[in-house]
């Protein structure tokens, strides 16, 4: 029986490997569900966040915040990168880094420098290998992650605006359309774009409490964060989605595997009872 | 009846109030405001402390943020809170753990680094070691 016990411990242990991955996809689906609950939760602030700034783009006041000017001279993009701490979510992360190079190397073509600020601890992989500059990051978010964890690494890409480093900011991230479709996005954030609201279009204006300037760059600041936490919690049902899919399809590969590897196991075992057999109805003869 | 407004108290986590009431206290910047249906537009900001709303039977509903944006549109007011979690339920050590974890991966930056660039050092030699096999069967 050459071979048999060979396929029986390979069999074995694509065995073992679809309990896990099965168990990883068990796993990956509830933990979806709440993704998605999460997600759906944070949809009111920023599109609260959004209505207020559209407001705020026709109210006719006489300070205009950076944000909202287009500075026709780029010299340097900033890039918010949103990626998944781990691995094994198929092509999600992959996907995501494809959309991100060919950004860049555009901007690249355009002897336009790049900064980069990551979130998650795949993209602080990829892009550190990559000819990047690397100048915040953030990781280990979890699958709740706070607001307060993104403070900081936003608001170093929104000083570099702010000192002039860079020119336009972009945040590149997942969109979440339904289980089965993830679409790499890349949004830009800085020079903002509000939508018209076609209601207000008289002459008037806000009445600012204490004054203008502060209320507008609080207002900007948040509006930025809410975008980043948008795209980080969507990012993690995006995750969810992904590695559940990837997993079952892994554990019904699996399967496959399995019943192959069967079939030759049987074959075998078959080959060598017959030969068995024909040794002996030989040797029998051939005492006889 | 009393005219009425629509209020909506959301913060970036999850969305805290949305109805109609009489009338809304809330911590502007310069001090507490009370707004009622048809104000003038304005926008403030806000300062930690209690939000309340009066609803249209007479209850009183409290909400604490920590800080945020007041909008008042004549007949919406919108608050973006940064924290908003009903008044009962503030943890004092959940926000302090909050703030040292924070501080901690503040601090965490660089090796989270070296781990990314060990991990992918790592990724590569393993890749060499294979290829090194590969070559050395078809020797």
């Amino acid at each position: 029986m050459a071979g048999a016990k060979e396929i029986r411990s390979k069999i074995k242990s694509v065995q073992n490997t679809q309990k896990i991955t099965k168990a990883m996809e068990m796993v990956a689906a509830s933990k979806m569900r709440k993704a998605q609950e999460r997600m759906r939760a944070s949809r009111p602030y920023a599109e609260k966040m959004r209505s207020v700034l559209s407001h705020l783009a026709q109210a006719h006041c006489e300070y205009k915040h950076p944000y909202l000017q287009d500075r026709t001279d780029v010299k340097r993009v900033g890039y918010i990168v949103v990626s998944t701490d781990r691995g094994l979510c198929g092509g999600l992360n992959t996907n995501l880094f494809k959309a991100a190079v060919i950004q860049m190397s555009d901007w690249h073509d355009k002897n336009v420098e790049i900064d980069i600020c990551t979130i998650g601890k795949k993209a602080a992989s990829f892009f550190s290998r990559f000819q990047g500059n690397i100048i915040s990051q953030a990781a280990n978010l979890g699958d709740q992650p706070s607001h307060e964890e993104l403070i900081g690494t936003v608001k170093v890409m929104l000083d570099a605006y702010d000192e002039g480093k860079i020119d336009r900011l972009f945040l590149i991230s997942n969109d979440f359309e339904n289980t089965m479709t993830q679409t790499p996005t890349v949004q830009q954030l800085i020079p903002a774009t509000g939508e018209v609201d076609a209601k207000l279009e008289h002459h008037w204006d806000y009445m600012y409490e204490p004054d203008t300037k502060p209320i507008i760059d609080a207002l900007m600041m948040r509006f930025i964060e809410s975008q980043v936490y948008k795209g980080v919690v969507e990012n993690i049902a995006c995750e969810m989605s992904a590695r559940m899919i990837a997993m079952k399809s892994a554990t019904d590969n699996a399967s496959d595997i399995i019943k192959e590897l069967q079939t030759i196991y049987n074959k075998a075992r078959q080959a060598a009872i017959t030969q068995e057999i024909s040794e002996i109805v030989a040797g029998a003869a051939a005492v006889s | 009846m009393a005219m009425t407004m629509h209020v909506n108290i959301v913060s970036a986590e999850k969305e805290i109030y949305s109805g109609t009431v009489i009338q809304v206290f809330a911590p502007a910047e310069m001090g507490e405001v009370g707004v009622m249906p048809r104000h003038a537009p304005m926008l403030s900001t806000l300062k930690p402390g209690v939000v309340r709303v009066l609803l249209q039977d007479g209850d009183e509903q409290a909400f604490y943020v920590s800080g945020g944006i007041l909008e008042i549109q004549p007949h919406v007011v919108t608050i973006l809170s940064d924290t908003a979690l009903r008044a009962a339920d503030i943890d004092e050590s959940a926000a302090l753990e909050a703030k040292t974890r924070a501080e901690a991966a503040m601090k965490d930056k660089a090796s989270d680094m070296d781990y990314a660039k060990a991990k992918t050092e790592l990724i590569e030699a393993v890749a060499q070691i294979e290829a090194l096999r590969k070559l050395r069967k078809k020797k």
